[in-house]
């Protein structure tokens, strides 16, 4: 079976029904991708199939197909994506560990709603969970990205 | 699981090999992000002057923070003290994680202490090596030590101009002895560069590009992952193990059984049977696949629901006296009018983002462990204890922590990786599941409380009785403790600053059916729930005012001084002359956050403006929360306000991130977030019946102000948390006239 994750193609021989998130951390190395409840509940484990946010830890590889995976590592290589200059031009992070899923909804968000409202801003971010509380600040730097769009 | 060994000696190395002072490696994270090259260290020679500080010849300094990174920033404010200091250029600093080493003293990162307790000696680490470079530089030139300044990374002779940079003074200055602390000269605050100064994180673009290293990210070369099935119940144990269907799922190497745990709990593993596979995925599923009968044991009949009854029906009985003043009963016969309330808070998990997790490789009598630790020196020993090896052969490496909150102040599950290493013979990773954290924890204390007060005619309150229950951290420790400790019942209770005559404070017997731990301000969330409710009531009933009456409780300005009153107060273990319990800097935040919120104003139907104030962890916070509550009984927070006084602050940013931080965190406790229990098993797994606050739920502004001082550095990472429930029921009270006494609120505003 065939993977694309963040431009490269993989050979993935394992059991077919595990969940890409542990595909990503355990075989690929990309441990960006966090755990958080393996339920789809909490959204550290949040990656782009097809540009689209999904929750890794319930996706297992072998529904994949064609798509496209990234990866919180190769949203840009540079760590330079508007939503990551953004997130530290207002310091977002505390202990960092629900950013990634946090940086990639939003992404995902911004990426499809060109001009998102508060309420679609809470909406879209409301299955991601950051118990250090960076919620107000979520919600500035999704502002800050959102002004800045030409 | 494949080769990737991404920790090794060059991730988390701090070790300058003290015999011959040779840098082994720079390699840490730069402010930048970026790397400092394994090459700035090879065999060149550098300076440390203390285990805080090494400067190599290139110039570049590490400072070595021995506080685990959870969020807090500890890690920027420790560099930004010494680098001060030292005067160091902030672009050429480093940062390194310590190890777990008696050497630096206290490692606990708990309890708000990294700051107040490090802020002395941190200064002075960075005063030494500054005084030892400008020594260096006044050998170099052959003139007066009190002519040569170090400014920015150099040092300067005045009289001739001349300059000359750190790392030129490397060799020179590691040839000195560190002067005596007595003599370092520190600098006056006005010369400061970086503390008082929002510094943004020194991990900020490792975070945001997915790169930190926490402890579940550890991969080491031959690694297996294990899952451990435990005793659901508390002290229980397994009846009969059938592992042969988990034994069949690929990846799955072995099923081990751990030792059963006796009383008292501690911090020792739970016991069970632990999966041991090539992958995550093979464990988790190898756990799911096993069949367990398991022994439930003396705390199989506890039911958290009678529980709860149980503990009211104590709270209403006379208890054990811990304050006394007064008397409380002849005032409240005496009192125009009496009033009396119950309060209950349940059991909370800490839930950090990242469950706990730990990765050994035990071999030939020694242990190498990576772990997202609170406790680096705990971790340390009791896995010497649980190898039987001596601490020296224990190496403690830490990761970024995701989330602390206290869980992982408790190494049992560092213990389990030692364990299952050992037996294993191959590094182990123990991976705990949100379901093992949420039914396998160490709670934060179910508490019931009783108040009752009266008021005078005038409306004052003349008398205030206040019962506090609930199973102590004690009993984790002391199997079968049932009465609180000073320790417990200094978090916000026997410290009650309100000037009410005739008060007194008791506290009843409750015993542990679980580990009882402790959550971001621990008892403080309970007690500043029920007194800072409770003063809203009289206010009410007084008809008075919230935030004017509660500026009448604490009264005029004043430190309380509780051992006058015979009362043992540990003060946060700091001396209560330094950090006296001050009145009028209590009475000050109330005002600021009121004027702040405007406070006063005409509110629409359906909202409400609530108050709340209260000292923990040495610093004062206040809280305003505004709330509209619809005709169904929808709550959403407009806005949030809040006060805080923590004396000197190293970082206003980052303090400004705690209180928001701190507050979301007391919105958690307060909305829906409820432990119970049904036969001693723990009734939540998941984020879905463990419901924590979510952006949603969250308030949509929270402004901080942090009132300037000059006080010593308080605790700033847990004070913002306790005002925040009672100042949320108290808005939702003035916007419905409902009064939540009991938390989780849950569904109690549904029409």
């Amino acid at each position: 079976m065939r993977v694309k994750v963040n431009g490269e193609t993989h050979e993935f021989h394992g059991d077919p029904n595990t969940p890409l998130l542990w595909y990503l951390r355990d075989e690929l190395g990309l441990t960006g991708t966090k755990f958080g409840c393996g339920a789809a509940l909490c959204g550290a484990c949040t990656v782009h199939r097809d540009g689209a946010a999904i929750r890794s830890c319930v996706t297992p590889v072998v529904s994949l197909g064609d798509a496209e995976i990234v990866t919180i590592e190769g949203l840009d290589t540079d760590v330079e994506h508007p939503v990551q200059q953004a997130w530290m031009e207002l310091g977002v992070p505390q202990c960092g560990y629900c950013q990634p899923g946090q940086i990639m909804q939003a992404a995902a968000l911004l990426a499809q709603t060109t001009d998102p409202s508060d309420d679609e801003i809470d909406q879209a971010m409301n299955g991601n969970i950051c118990r250090c509380g960076t919620y107000t600040r979520i919600r500035s730097a999704i502002r800050l990205v959102k002004e800045r769009k030409p | 699981m494949s080769v990737i060994e991404n920790v090794s000696r060059r991730r988390f190395i701090i070790g300058i090999a003290a015999a011959g002072g040779l840098v082994l490696g720079v390699y840490l994270v730069k402010r930048s992000g970026g790397r400092v090259s394994p090459e700035t260290g090879g065999a060149s020679p550098s300076f440390e002057p203390n285990v805080f500080v090494v400067i190599a010849q290139d110039g570049a300094v590490m400072v070595v923070c021995h506080r685990s990174e959870m969020g807090q920033q500890a890690r920027t404010s420790v560099a930004q003290i010494v680098a001060d200091e030292l005067d160091a250029d902030w672009t050429r600093v480093v940062v390194a994680q310590a190890e777990g080493d008696a050497k630096y003293g206290d490692q606990n990162t708990d309890g708000s202490r990294s700051v107040r307790r490090n802020f002395s000696r941190l200064r002075q680490a960075g005063a030494s090596a500054r005084t030892m470079l400008e020594q260096a530089a006044a050998g170099l030139w052959a003139v007066p030590v009190s002519e040569c300044h170090a400014v920015n990374h150099e040092v300067v002779h005045g009289p001739s101009d001349r300059k000359v940079g750190f790392g030129e003074l490397v060799e020179a200055a590691a040839a000195l002895e560190p002067p005596p602390v007595e003599t370092l000269k520190l600098k006056d605050r006005s010369e400061w560069r970086y503390i008082g100064k929002s510094t943004p994180s020194v991990d900020l673009q490792e975070l945001v590009g997915g790169r930190g290293i926490f402890g579940i990210d550890v991969q080491l070369e031959g690694m297996r992952v294990a899952v451990i099935a435990r005793p659901p119940v508390l002290f229980g144990k397994p009846k009969s193990v059938d592992s042969s269907a988990a034994l069949a799922i690929p990846g799955v190497e072995r099923v081990v059984e751990l030792p059963v745990l006796e009383p008292p709990a501690g911090f020792k593993p739970l016991g069970g049977v632990a999966v041991v596979a090539t992958n995550t995925w093979a464990a988790i599923q190898g756990r799911r696949a096993l069949r367990i009968e398991w022994e439930g044991g003396s705390n199989a009949s506890y039911d958290s629901a009678r529980y709860r009854e149980k503990l009211l029906e104590t709270a209403r009985r006379n208890g054990r006296v811990v304050r006394d003043e007064g008397d409380v009963e002849r005032a409240l016969r005496e009192a125009h009018k009496t009033l009396s309330a119950e309060y209950y808070v349940p059991l909370l998990a800490q839930a950090p983002m990242e469950p706990p997790v730990t990765t050994a490789r035990v071999a030939d009598g020694r242990a190498e462990i990576w772990s997202s630790t609170q406790a680096p020196q705990l971790t340390r020993r009791l896995v010497a204890e649980a190898l039987g090896v001596d601490e020296s052969n224990v190496q403690v490496h830490v990761t970024l922590l995701g989330g602390g909150f206290g869980r992982k102040s408790k190494p049992d599950f560092a213990v389990e990786a030692a364990l299952l290493s050992s037996k294993v013979g191959a590094p182990v990773k123990v991976m705990w599941t949100r379901e093992d954290d949420l039914r396998n924890g160490y709670p934060n204390s179910v508490n019931a409380q009783y108040l009752e007060a009266g008021i005078d005619g005038q409306g004052q309150t003349t008398a205030w009785l206040q019962r506090t229950v609930f199973p102590p951290i004690g009993s984790t420790f002391k199997y079968g403790t049932k009465l609180a400790s000073s320790g417990d019942l200094g978090l916000g209770f026997v410290d009650n600053p309100f000037d009410v005559p005739n008060m007194r404070l008791e506290n009843g017997e409750a015993e542990a059916h679980v580990r009882i731990g402790w959550l971001r301000s621990v008892a403080n969330v309970y007690h500043a729930f029920a007194t800072q409710s409770f003063a809203h009531e009289l206010a009410a009933a007084a008809g008075r005012d919230p935030k004017d009456y509660l500026l009448e409780l604490i009264g005029p300005s004043r430190k309380i001084d509780l051992a006058a009153m015979g009362v043992d107060y540990p003060n946060y273990g700091d001396p209560i002359e330094t950090y006296p319990i001050d009145t009028g800097r209590l009475s000050n935040v109330v005002r600021v956050a009121a004027e702040l919120a405007e406070w006063g104003r005409d509110l629409p139907s359906g909202r409400g403006l609530g108050i709340a104030v209260h000292r923990s962890f040495l610093a004062y916070v206040a809280t305003v929360v505004e709330v509209e509550v619809s005709a169904r009984g929808e709550l959403t927070i407009p806005a949030a306000w809040v006060a805080i006084d923590a004396g000197t602050v190293v970082n206003p940013d980052h303090v400004r991130a705690q209180c928001e931080g701190g507050s979301v965190y007391g919105l958690s406790c307060a909305l829906n977030a409820e432990i119970t229990a049904t036969g001693g098993i723990i009734d939540q797994e998941n984020f879905d019946t463990y419901r924590v606050a979510r952006i949603g739920d969250a308030p949509k502004s929270i402004t901080v102000h942090i009132v300037d001082s000059t006080e010593p550095p308080a605790g700033v990472g847990e004070p913002p948390t306790p005002p925040f429930a009672p100042a949320l029921c108290n808005a939702i009270y003035e916007a419905t006239g409902k009064r939540i006494r009991t938390l989780p609120i849950g569904d109690q505003l549904r029409a």
